[in-house]
């Protein structure tokens, strides 16, 4: 395990476990540390040192946690299916457990983004819930992450966990564009349109935007901190089964 | 017409549970393969059969020319006999059932509803569909489990038979059925992760 | 092909067959729905065409565990692999029958389930109409979950976990095409989007079944 391990020369071969383990090992702290950074100063400076929207009053502070946790839940989707089509072709095991490791992290930024959205909701359009088709979609993309979980979990065999969970991410993520427009056409909704665009024109205004950048940039360095070390932790278990079945057939 | 295999590996849940297999057998012989329960047997035949994935080595020919008896024979028991067997006849494209039908003596039983059979009558029904599909390899695994002395008897002389028109067979059984042919004897394989690391980046969890 | 069809067909009427079950699930569905919301006929009339979809999806959801796991428990699915038919063909196969047993006999029930529910004369038409296009893909869709879960033990469960949220589409325009024909609006849009999504699935599906279908035979 310790002899030194040739320079790589090409990308895939950060997907041999060992390799992943080692790099993963040495980007965790850098991770870490920036992550903290930014949600610290991103949070703080959005939640003391921004003015109240003249019209929304002080909750509009939430947008801090809202936004980027709505991001986050719709790339940890993405990133899933990245994931599992390299599974699927190219069949490197980190990748599945990678998108594994995904899933959880995926849906609780969905329920995050729920909850914070009817807390803010509530004094806004005055009610905790609409079947707006942007809460509806997310409440269905919870849904599919929990499909996606409940599978990895049923399947005992690991290598058909992944494929099968795989073959779910790749046509899931087709009905779950298809669903979004589907909800679209069924009823227009109460939601605003997107609060951060590379367009300038229907952007949150400038002093609410460098924080949310910041938290946005927090939320997204704690992703990947929750996927590296998810997705170590599930190497060392498949390490750990490889090991028992090797004993068990001695 | 030739069945070779040559130095064939599988690999199951991260473990190889076969290594190195080779072997050849040619028209109007039988290959019997023996060996401790969990050495393999059935994972080989499925490997002929095309089910399971061979990671090294090759098989040839391929899995449209073998037919295959597991330990499940996938007959439904509301449906009859002769409904059972017609359906795997049609799904290879086979008309007569009535050959079957006679070479494992199920001819009085033809109407019955596979359900109603014996644990024998029923492995004989299933071993019936193999000469229903029109193949020239025939994989049988412990084909003789549940039948009585005679069915033994009467399945080997089909088996005999298929040998006789020119084709082959791979039979896992403890029985010696006196066909013509040779005996593999399959041994325990390393269970080892492969050798180098850095080469095979798939497997390479240990 | 054909044989296979007409084996799942044969075995679905016969004993223990389970043909009709889903018909008398749709019937339990409608007959509660009144015991819910109250027998006011004006509250029941606007959620007809709704409930009735509902009930529908429902009832199609109730048979999909069978579609392959019988197969699988007896050996006859790995048969079917080692068959000179392809996979893709034995999914498509299955959903068929599936369809023509559970799917057809809902589409021509739900009109007389409709008198029960007080549907408006106007939706008749266009509730069975939407209910022939779009549950096809409810069981090409279902036997995409059936594969899926064939080789776990208690896999019903999961299943319908799976394979709910891939309804999400087809309940919306569905539903949408029989609320807006029994309200008399233009339904033409979510119609065409319906029929897009059955042709799409039905063409497309089968593929994404027999990869699940080998994968889990292996």
């Amino acid at each position: 395990m310790s002899e030194r391990l040739p320079r790589p020369t090409s990308l895939w071969e950060y997907a041999n476990p060992r390799r992943f383990m080692a790099f993963s090992g040495f980007l965790l702290p850098f991770v870490a540390a920036g992550t903290v950074a930014a949600l610290v100063i991103g949070l703080v400076w959005g939640f003391f040192f921004t003015p109240d929207d003249y019209r929304q009053g002080s909750t509009v502070k939430i947008i801090y946690i809202h936004v980027p946790s709505a991001m986050v839940a719709i790339n940890a989707w993405l990133m899933m299916l990245v994931a599992s089509l390299i599974w699927l072709i190219r069949r490197h095991h980190v990748s599945a457990l990678a998108a594994k490791a995904a899933a959880p992290v995926g849906a609780t930024m969905t329920l995050i983004a729920l909850a914070t959205g009817a807390i803010w909701g509530q004094p806004m359009w005055g009610t905790w819930w609409a079947w707006d088709p942007r809460l509806t979609s997310f409440l269905v993309l919870f849904l599919f992450y929990l499909g996606y979980m409940a599978l990895w979990a049923a399947i005992e065999n690991d290598d058909t966990a992944a494929e099968l969970t795989s073959v779910l991410c790749i046509v899931g993520s087709v009905f779950a564009v298809l669903s979004r427009y589907a909800l679209v056409f069924w009823n227009q909704g109460l939601h605003q349109g997107a609060s951060l665009s590379l367009d300038k024109e229907e952007n949150v205004s400038d002093v609410f935007y460098w924080p949310l950048l910041l938290c946005l940039a927090g939320f997204v360095g704690f992703f990947v901190l929750l996927i590296l070390v998810r997705t170590r932790t599930e190497v060392r278990a498949r390490r750990m089964r490889a090991l028992q079945a090797r004993e068990r057939m001695t | 017409m030739e069945l070779i295999v040559s130095d064939l590996a599988v690999v199951r849940g991260g473990m190889r549970v076969l290594e190195g297999v080779n072997f050849r057998v040619s028209s109007g012989t039988a290959l019997v393969l023996r060996g401790p329960n969990g050495i393999g047997k059935t994972t080989l035949l499925r490997t002929l059969a095309g089910l399971q994935l061979a990671d090294e080595g090759a098989v040839a020919p391929g899995p449209e020319a073998m037919a295959y008896a597991s330990h499940a024979d996938g007959n439904k028991g509301t449906l009859s006999v002769s409904e059972n067997l017609e359906f795997w006849a049609s799904l290879h494209g086979v008309d007569d059932i009535s050959v079957a039908l006679r070479e494992f003596n199920m001819e009085a039983l033809e109407a019955r509803p596979a359900g109603s059979l014996s644990a024998g009558q029923k492995r004989r029904l299933g071993l019936a569909r193999m000469a229903v599909t029109g193949r020239r390899i025939w994989l049988f695994d412990e084909p003789t489990v549940s039948l009585d002395v005679d069915s033994v008897a009467l399945f080997a002389d089909a088996v005999r038979r298929h040998l006789g028109q020119g084709g082959l067979a791979v039979i896992a059984t403890h029985i010696d059925l006196g066909l013509e042919g040779e005996v593999l004897q399959l041994g325990p394989f390393k269970a080892e992760a492969p050798e180098d690391h850095h080469e095979d980046f798939h497997e390479a969890f240990l | 092909m054909i044989a296979l069809l007409k084996r799942d067909l044969a075995l679905s009427v016969r004993a223990g067959g389970g043909f009709g079950l889903a018909l008398a699930f749709f019937l339990i569905v409608v007959t509660l729905t009144p015991f819910a919301v109250g027998p006011n006929s004006a509250t029941l009339s606007t959620i007809a065409a709704g409930i009735l979809w509902l009930g529908a999806l429902l009832s199609c959801l109730l048979s999909l565990d069978r579609i392959l796991a019988l197969d699988y428990e007896d050996g006859a699915l790995e048969l079917l692999a080692t068959a000179p038919i392809p996979m893709e063909g034995v999914a498509t196969i299955k959903a068929l029958a599936h369809w023509l047993t559970t799917g057809l006999p809902l589409t021509l029930a739900a009109p007389a389930f409709g008198v029960l529910l007080n549907l408006p004369p106007e939706g008749f038409l266009w509730l069975t109409i939407s209910l022939a296009i779009g549950t096809p893909a409810l069981s090409v869709v279902g036997t995409f979950g059936a594969a899926l879960t064939v080789g776990l033990k208690r896999g019903g469960l999961l299943l319908s976990l799976i394979v709910l949220p891939l309804y999400v589409p087809t309940l919306i325009f569905g539903a949408e095409v029989a609320r807006r024909g029994a309200e008399g609006m233009a339904f033409e849009t979510p119609l065409a989007l319906l029929a897009g999504i059955t042709l799409a699935t039905v063409a497309l599906l089968p593929f994404a079944s027999a990869a699940a279908i080998r994968i889990n035979l292996r």
